[in-house]
């Protein structure tokens, strides 16, 4: 049996989102900006995956914006918000690409991150100010899985900068941590379908009531004039679905993930030599195992492994599907060579110990190959 | 059979090349290289060409990998290509690609993944000598197409790893597979140019931002100054364009150097020398001397000329003179002895 160890690249969907899209791919098959019955009915569902997704996040059914990915919501926020206000945008150096690229897209900069990953206060204190509209921290990191201290990121953007919109994309803490609780502090909040067993081409973002952003997508107005375009309604409904499940399920999947997640771990660091675990283990969400060889090659690894059945990940490809150097690990302070041979193995809900225990037999083979030994 | 990685450019040639090693029977992987990390137009390593790539090794019904070795061709291949215009060169990047990233970089990750072979799309033909158990290097069976100039990097131990499928078919055969195969590259034009030089700025719009360009001074053989170039570094060794004042008889380019700002010109009679002298030379099957055909460029005719020991190449005729950093590649009839850089 194969073991797919990539649940931060993606999940598979969970069967309560299969079945919640299915009717709205055949006979529930309605514009929900329409008038009529087939239309109403459409819109019912809208709204009421409206309400599941905003009581996971901790917001009100009229604060929720779908979107048409977890990328979308973070440059609705990140754009919408400067367009909005104009300033100056502050993110981590961490951030997702989505985040990371529409805040230079605007003249932005990074705030640094320390040795374990975690966003550095005194130094985001020394580029906050009045001037600066929106800041943008992410919740959990998608290459290391660090969570970062939201709640002291908002007291200091609140003092620092009282204009500014916090922005956290939330995208891969959801399926592991409390989002309603951890991102509070937030007045924008994004999530991405797929990540927790939803749909690909959905995302949520909340807009808390008083946060004012500007839409990036014009045409029919949809979604409060925020994201117009045709709601995907059977990407909403699975999604909501999805929600639901990740929220029901999550204390469980925590406990039992987290500790397959230990014994991977674990038992790389003892099996393998010249092994470092990336970040600090108890700060980052369960499903997250980051760890780098020395003397070994990402890609020439990821070969072996793919081979021998594990589908992993190592820093993050572009779109040509070439590695290439995680600006995640530069931003850690992890010196290039240890960079080049890192390696993510990501848990799901689905994640079994036989996938474990596969992976603690591949990955010290496919090393030791590599290193010729 | 034999497990064979095939470098797949994205172009027709290479997609040609891993059918012909399927067909062959063989366990064949396609690998598409990125090397240049830079914008580029004409670009072997574009997203658009990865995904022809990738397309085409899914219609084969093989695996495809992407390797990002583009530090290794920043080091290797674009910062000695600059430093030789800086220098007053005209270097061969595709050479030096072929040389430290083909042939040695991925080479060396084949080997690390138990493959036997590497493979790509240049024609050119390999084989082994079953009188000598020695490998060849040959031109590639169409003439128009040969590109046995670019690959004599190899040596032995590289030969023994290498193979050119499409070497033994024409450039039109080539295409009709891939037509037959309904191959997403069957139509695709033949790549042309440095991968990273683009097409409408230019060599100059890739060094101006990465050295220093000097105007100087145009002189002829007395020293006297004949006229102006406003960038040394791009001047080449027998180029006419731009040195020649209306009227007047044609003048070549017969040295550059730039540590005085200063072109050297003269006449045709002056471009021409008989000899070359060599820099790395990579033989085939150890050192010749002799009479030999030399290749000065890519699709130069072979001259008739000897190599002696001190790797000098004189020519039977006075030819003219071979740019310092250039190629040049030794042949006896179609078989390559060996390649090298001219001083």
């Amino acid at each position: 049996m194969p073991a797919y160890l990539d649940n931060a690249a993606t999940t598979p969907m969970r069967p309560e989102a299969v079945e919640a899209m299915l009717p709205f791919l055949t006979e529930r098959f309605g514009n929900p900006s329409g008038s009529h019955a087939t239309a109403r009915d459409a819109k019912k569902a809208i709204e009421e995956a409206r309400e599941v997704v905003a009581a996971g996040l901790g917001a009100r059914p009229h604060e929720v914006v779908f979107t048409g990915s977890g990328t979308e919501a973070d440059n609705l926020a990140v754009l919408g918000a400067h367009t909005a206000a104009g300033g100056r945008v502050v993110c981590s150096a961490v951030e997702h690409h989505a985040v990371l690229h529409a805040t230079q897209a605007v003249g932005g900069v990074t705030a640094p991150v320390g040795g374990d990953g975690v966003v550095d206060l005194d130094r985001l204190a020394a580029l906050l100010g009045p001037d600066v509209t929106v800041v943008s921290v992410m919740l959990a990191n998608n290459e290391v899985g660090t969570i970062q201290p939201l709640a002291s990121v908002a007291a200091l953007v609140r003092e620092q900068s009282p204009r500014a919109l916090l922005h956290t994309d939330a995208v891969q803490a959801f399926p592991w941590v409390d989002v309603a609780e951890l991102a509070a502090g937030a007045d924008l909040v994004a999530i991405s379908g797929h990540k927790f067993g939803g749909p690909k081409g959905v995302g949520a973002l909340v807009v808390r009531e008083g946060a004012t952003v500007r839409p990036v997508i014009h045409g029919g107005g949809q979604e409060r004039d925020l994201r117009s375009g045709t709601h995907n309604v059977a990407g909403i409904a699975a999604l909501a679905a999805a929600v639901q499940a990740t929220v029901d399920g999550r204390a469980a999947d925590v406990a039992r993930v987290g500790a397959l997640r230990d014994r991977l771990a674990d038992g790389l660091l003892a099996a393998v030599p010249d092994t470092v675990e990336t970040g600090d283990r108890s700060r980052k969400i369960a499903g997250n195992c980051h760890v780098s060889f020395g003397g070994v090659e990402s890609e020439a690894l990821l070969v072996l492994l793919d081979g021998a059945g594990i589908a992993a990940s190592a820093g993050s490809a572009c779109t040509s599907g070439a590695m290439e150097a995680s600006h995640v690990l530069v931003a850690m302070g992890v010196p290039a060579d240890r960079a080049l041979g890192s390696l993510r193995l990501s848990l799901g809900p689905t994640t079994t110990a036989a996938d474990v225990d596969l992976a603690l037999a591949a990955v010290p083979a496919a090393v030791a190959r590599l290193r010729g030994s | 059979m034999a497990r064979a990685l095939v470098a797949m450019s994205g172009g027709v040639d290479s997609s040609v090349a891993a059918a012909l090693m399927i067909d062959a029977g063989h366990d064949v992987v396609g690998v598409t290289m990125k090397l240049w990390a830079g914008p580029s137009d004409s670009g072997c390593c574009s997203v658009a060409d990865v995904e022809d790539a990738r397309r085409v090794a899914q219609q084969l019904g093989i695996d495809h990998w992407v390797f990002n070795f583009s530090d290794r061709f920043d080091a290797d291949v674009v910062a000695p290509y600059v430093a030789a215009h800086a220098a007053g060169r005209t270097p061969n990047p595709c050479v030096e690609c072929n040389r430290h990233l083909k042939f040695d970089r991925l080479l060396q990750r084949a080997e690390q993944l138990d493959f036997d072979v590497v493979v790509t799309g240049h024609h050119a033909r390999t084989g082994l000598d079953p009188a000598t158990g020695r490998w060849q290097l040959r031109r590639g069976i169409d003439a128009a197409k040969d590109q046995s100039y670019v690959v004599a990097v190899l040596d032995q131990s590289r030969l023994a790893k290498v193979r050119f499928p499409v070497g033994e078919i024409t450039k039109a055969e080539v295409r009709a597979i891939a037509t037959e195969r309904g191959l997403r590259t069957a139509a695709k034009p033949d790549s042309q140019d440095v991968c990273f030089i683009s097409a409408t700025g230019g060599r100059r719009a890739f060094l101006e931002p990465r050295i220093d360009l000097h105007a100087g001074r145009v002189v002829d053989a007395t020293g006297a100054a004949v006229g102006s170039v406003d960038a040394v570094e791009l001047v080449t060794v027998g180029q006419r364009r731009g040195l020649s004042s209306g009227g007047g008889p044609a003048r070549y380019a017969i040295d550059v150097d730039p540590a005085t700002a200063t072109v050297i010109v003269g006449s045709m009679a002056d471009l021409l020398t008989d000899r070359v002298a060599l820099l790395s030379v990579t033989w085939v099957d150890g050192p010749v001397t002799g009479a030999v055909l030399a290749q000065t460029s890519a699709h130069g005719r072979p001259i008739v000329a000897t190599v002696d020991d001190e790797l000098v190449v004189t020519f039977a005729e006075p030819q003219r003179r071979v740019a310092p950093g250039q190629a040049v590649v030794l042949y006896r009839g179609d078989a390559v002895l060996g390649g090298g850089i001219a001083r």
